[in-house]
């Protein structure tokens, strides 16, 4: 059994309308040293595999399949063996 | 002849009445609700993705839906040269199927805009549009909170140069400018269709605006152009 943690980021090169406003915000609160806030997704799960190399496998699959848009976004990951 | 119409309905569509109400009483066309999870098309000639907020928007607008069994049956439909239109939360729902190039992102104002706009036609020689004047600006709403397109430069190059745009937020005289774009929209686009021409995603609800009754009648100039050019 592995825990997945994945991280979704949007792609560098797509305008991110949601981080500008929250680090307007910031800049309402008198934060001037915050710099290109970007919003991105947490997304956690467990694998019921035994094997670390077909877990990747069906991790990445599930990430390029369903839980990011390649056209938006890229993910990181980390998995650990429970 | 009038072409059958189906209309899918997913778990949150909300607009899913309207279309089938515009297309059945305004058109006279024949309409079939198509429940997400069956694969049956019913010999629906042209597939209707209504608005909506499919799976609760999660993860992100028509993410989830896009997985819906239909799907498979639409996207074999579509293969096939199948007419399918997407509107609103359809059209995000065809771009999520890849079906359609591009994305949808949060508008630029980051609200959900919801007011009527004008719709310049850019494309009149479109199953979609054929018959439509280019010289008068369609006015009809729009409802959403993310409908800012974008493309990466490759993919609008394509676009641009296979003439895939229909339909561009315009002023009620058609001029295209920032001030009447509504969602931060790359171009002012509102509405493109795919290079083989018989999918078409836009933002705008033509199905609201198709009821002389209610004051608004552009919609259905759009509806009645589609019917026209099905029976020809």
């Amino acid at each position: 059994m592995f825990k997945a943690k994945v991280l979704v980021k949007r792609r560098p090169s797509i305008l991110d309308p949601q981080g500008m406003a929250v680090e307007k915000g910031a800049k309402h609160l008198g934060f001037n040293n915050i710099r290109e806030t970007r919003i991105g997704k947490y997304v956690e799960f467990t694998l019921d595999l035994a094997d670390r190399k077909t877990a990747e496998v069906e991790l990445n699959e599930y990430c390029n399949k369903l839980l990011i848009n390649p056209n938006l976004e890229d993910f990181e990951y980390t998995l650990e063996e429970i | 002849m009038k072409p059958k119409f189906g209309v899918v309905v997913f778990p949150g569509s909300n607009c899913d009445h309207d279309a089938y109400y515009a297309l059945k009483n305004y058109t006279g066309s024949e309409v079939t609700f198509l429940w997400h999870k069956e694969r049956d098309l019913q010999n629906a000639q042209i597939i209707i993705l209504p608005g909506g907020f499919s799976y609760g928007d999660y993860l992100r607008t028509g993410a989830i839906a896009r997985f819906s069994p239909i799907m498979n049956s639409i996207i074999d439909f579509s293969k096939k040269g199948g007419r399918i239109i997407g509107i609103c939360n359809g059209f995000q729902i065809l771009l999520e199927a890849k079906l359609l190039p591009g994305v949808l992102l949060k508008n630029k104002s980051l609200q959900f805009v919801c007011k009527d706009v004008y719709l310049s036609i850019e494309n009149n020689r479109t199953f979609f549009t054929e018959g439509l004047s280019k010289n008068i600006a369609l006015k009809i709403p729009i409802a959403h909170g993310e409908g800012n397109y974008f493309a990466d430069k490759e993919t609008l190059d394509s676009i641009l140069e296979n003439d895939q745009i229909v339909f561009k937020y315009s002023t009620s005289e058609g001029i295209i400018n920032e001030e009447s774009n509504p969602n931060g929209s790359l171009l002012n686009i509102a509405g493109i269709v795919n290079k083989e021409g018989n999918i078409l995603g836009l933002m705008p609800h033509p199905e609201r605006a198709s009821n002389p009754l209610l004051g608004k009648k552009d919609g259905g100039l759009i509806l009645n152009a589609i019917v026209n050019n099905f029976a020809n």
